[in-house]
């Protein structure tokens, strides 16, 4: 399907008639033409040079830059064979050029761990918000994120466990906006039907691969009846090639209702843009706040890691306490795309451990744990089961 | 922003001119699913309490695509000033030519502002405690411009339309309302990071009136990290003004942890009208006819009508009988306001349930009774047991020893 699509995409492209009017599509398609590879998101990247791998790090503000570091030691002590690559964009100049060297060295790894860089308010409408156009232009069309209640984590809600995709190219955050009336401004929400069916589909793939029986798309068709109404459309096309997988629809305000009330009707959800960011945050909240969940951004032949929440956390930074769980938990989903998989459950087994069985909580969750008390109950368990560490 | 002061519409409405021999005149909007039954229920109630509202009703078909139904409706609510409706249904299997019926109504009255108060009520059990918060909607314009159009095909694309004059028209209505209401804080929901041309206009909109009404405090918060805020610390919000698509997610969210969707009334108000209905704006089709639905909702929304009308007597009235009921299933003779002659009066407010009833046997009228027998009686509307309720004979034979005897009645309607 994938090598289809790269036909019809060339073809697409080479006709100049379409040129101009692909737009934001074309360049979609131009990454795939310049890569010829047919990957799906499993294959690591093959930036592997002596065993070990290059990860590109973007600290981002806030706390960003604290968990980055914690992260970078806790791999240092359990010996895993990633290297980082740190690219710093500062998020008050107004040029593009940090962005630049950020994706191109993304480009150049294929796979990194991020914080959140802070869009300022202040500067003109011009300037894009950098994650956004970190996104879009290496067309990372897939946002997972696992909500999972935690045991030791006391909240209000139990048993929750759900995957949220979310499509996060297009949607509401294309960005473009115009004021063509003084006092009236047009936000435009794009909707397109490949990039529907595509984040359908990826939902479809991993709702089979991990066993989940329910996939629920979560729209505002009765609303936006052109819009939302292709993106269901898409949904109920990609779910008849799936007959084995449930699939059943929402309106956005029903879901976020039930979801405060009964949670654990839901299974894995797929939406577009804005309404996942609202969804996901409301399950963020539910399973403990914004510093337990870690989120994951799937392209085709990228994969960027990071917090679910996206979260800069300017009024706690540099207090040592934020809570590292959610950046240590994105660089083991890291580890399980780079095919590391006894270094990733190794350390998503102490953070677990450190979380649920010592419940060493930051303040966050309503304990008096610092940021590194908790990174070096990490690593003492990880020393404690016999593996080959650095030193304390 | 000052030059528009005298513009901007006047919050005291003088009840509106359709109150003929002292009685008002309301349209009524059964709507779908569980709609008509509720607003039987209405209907029966305000007959009980003898409040003085006529309703006309208009019944709008959302299976038809003419817009014939919808604009009498508009005419009479714009005859009336102010209406009770039910959610009409929008059919998904008709072409997007055919708007929402809602939306319609909304947008061609101007009814540019939707009020939800959610309070957490002390007998409904829920997850969290002491939430009060008042979502103030912008409900014209925004994302629900029913804008679309597919220029290239497999390329939708939708406009969220966001205006100076509305944004400030929505901003000045929070302020005014939390001024009258004595709320210390009103805080503006966005996603300026994303769509900062757009929902940084309303933001600006929201300072500049801000700036006007000094011991309120104003704060913003970007519309994820609110909803986070929400599900684990409700309590921090008071007042909270924002778009329409935002004020949409955000009211449902606060309705789900005050109890659900059928326990919040919700208003929408404009320059010259309003128009009250439930505050999520259910249809439940699928408990529709089944006697199950919670009449709350829609009997509140009904005291924020006769609250506008000024008919504060009753609103208090009903109001208070609803929320002890809520909190106390058993009624008791002397909260009753129909007297206790012969026969039980009580005031019919959950269809389908029971109700306890305490009978304080030292009570001269009771002392003697070996039985009770009950049945409704409205004198004053010359009916007794009506076909829709039965009466029941009931063994007072256990007494507990405070003298005191709870019977369970079940009526069945």
């Amino acid at each position: 399907m994938a090598a289809h699509s790269a036909v019809l995409s060339a073809s697409k492209i080479m006709n100049p008639f379409w040129v101009g009017r692909l737009g934001n599509t074309a360049k979609v398609f131009g990454t795939t033409l310049i890569r010829h590879r047919n990957k799906t998101s499993l294959t690591p990247p093959p930036a592997k040079y002596g065993g070990r791998h290059t990860v590109t790090l973007i600290p981002g503000d806030g706390i960003g830059p604290e968990l980055l570091n914690h992260v970078r030691e806790v791999f240092r002590f359990t010996c895993v064979p990633v290297d980082f690559e740190m690219v710093n964009v500062n998020s008050a100049l107004e040029t593009d050029d940090d962005m630049n060297n950020a994706i191109t060295a993304i480009r150049r790894n294929g796979v990194a761990l991020k914080g959140n860089i802070e869009t300022k308010h202040t500067l003109p409408a011009s300037v894009k918000s950098r994650n956004n156009v970190l996104r879009t232009s290496l067309d990372l069309y897939a946002n997972v994120m696992h909500c999972q209640s935690l045991p030791g984590v006391q909240t209000r809600h139990k048993n929750i466990d759900i995957v949220i995709i979310r499509e996060n190219t297009e949607g509401e955050y294309s960005s473009l906006e115009h004021e063509s009336v003084s006092g009236v401004v047009e936000s435009l929400k794009i909707i397109t039907r490949n990039n529907s069916i595509r984040i359908a589909d990826y939902a479809f793939k991993l709702a089979r691969e991990r066993g989940r029986r329910r996939v629920t798309a979560v729209h505002k068709a009765n609303i936006m009846k052109l819009g939302d109404g292709l993106f269901l459309q898409c949904c109920r096309e990609v779910a008849s090639g799936y007959p084995d997988i449930t699939f059943d629809s929402m309106i956005v305000d029903n879901t976020t209702m039930q979801l405060v009330s009964k949670p654990q009707q839901f299974d894995v959800m797929v939406m577009p843009n804005l309404y996942g960011n609202v969804v996901s945050n409301v399950c963020a909240g539910l399973v403990g706040g914004p510093g337990l969940v870690p989120g994951a951004n799937y392209g085709r032949d990228y994969a960027v890691f990071e917090t679910a929440t996206r979260n800069t956390g300017k009024s706690i930074a540099e207090k040592n306490i934020a809570n590292p769980t959610a950046m240590l938990l994105a660089s083991c989903l890291m580890l399980d795309h780079l095919n590391l998989n006894d270094y990733a459950s190794l350390i998503r087994n102490a953070v677990l451990t450190t979380m649920n069985e010592t419940r060493l909580h930051t303040a966050d969750l309503g304990g008096q744990g610092t940021t590194s008390e908790v990174v070096q109950s990490v690593m003492r368990v990880i020393q404690s089961k016999g593996q080959f560490t650095a030193e304390l | 922003f000052s030059l528009e002061t005298h513009l901007l519409p006047r919050k005291n409405l003088v009840a509106p001119p359709a109150r003929y021999g002292g009685r008002h005149t309301v349209t009524l909007i059964p709507g779908d699913g569980i709609g008509p039954e509720l607003a039987k229920h209405v209907c029966e109630l305000f007959r009980f309490c003898c409040v003085p509202v006529d309703f006309e009703v208009v019944n709008v078909d959302s299976t038809k695509t003419s817009e014939d139904d919808i604009n009498n409706a508009i005419m009479a609510i714009r005859r009336n000033g102010v209406a009770l409706k039910g959610n009409i249904e929008t059919n998904h299997n008709l072409p997007p030519s055919h708007k929402s019926r809602n939306s319609l109504l909304r947008t061609t009255l101007d009814l540019y502002a939707s009020v939800m108060h959610s309070q957490s009520l002390p007998g409904v059990r829920t997850h969290h405690r002491n939430i009060d918060i008042i979502t103030i909607r912008e409900n014209t314009e925004g994302e629900y411009s029913s804008l679309e159009h597919e220029s290239v095909p497999g390329v939708v694309e939708c406009l969220k339309i966001i205006t100076r004059t509305k944004s400030l028209r929505i901003a000045d209505y929070a302020f005014r309302t939390a001024r009258e209401k004595g709320r210390r804080r009103v805080t503006a929901i966005h996603k300026a990071n994303i769509m900062s041309l757009g929902d940084g206009l309303f933001l600006e909109c929201c300072k500049e009136v801000a700036s006007g009404y000094p011991e309120i405090t104003f704060n913003s918060m970007i519309v994820d990290n609110t909803t986070m805020q929400l599900v684990s610390r409700p309590q921090q919000f008071d007042v909270m003004v924002m778009p329409n698509l935002y004020g949409n997610v955000v009211s449902n969210v606060c309705a789900g942890l005050v109890g659900g969707p059928g326990l919040v009334p919700g208003a929408n108000y404009g320059e010259n009208y309003a128009v009250f209905e439930t505050g999520t704006r259910n249809t439940g089709k699928s408990i529709a006819n089944r006697n199950t639905a919670n009449p709350t909702a829609m009997l509140l929304a009904s005291c924020l009508l006769l609250d506008h009308l000024k008919l504060h007597g009753y609103a208090s009235m009903i109001r208070k009988a609803i929320l002890s009921t809520i909190t106390d299933s058993q009624v008791r003779f002397d909260q009753c306001y129909m007297q206790f002659v012969g026969g039980i009066q009580l005031l019919l407010l959950r269809p389908a349930l029971y109700f306890d009833i305490t009978l304080n046997m030292s009570s001269p009228l009771c002392s003697s009774c070996t039985l009770l027998i009950w049945e409704v009686r409205a004198p004053h509307l010359k009916w007794s047991s009506p076909s829709w309720m039965q009466s029941r004979a009931v063994d007072l034979a256990h007494r507990d020893t405070r003298n005191q005897m709870t019977v369970r009645l079940h009526l069945s309607l």
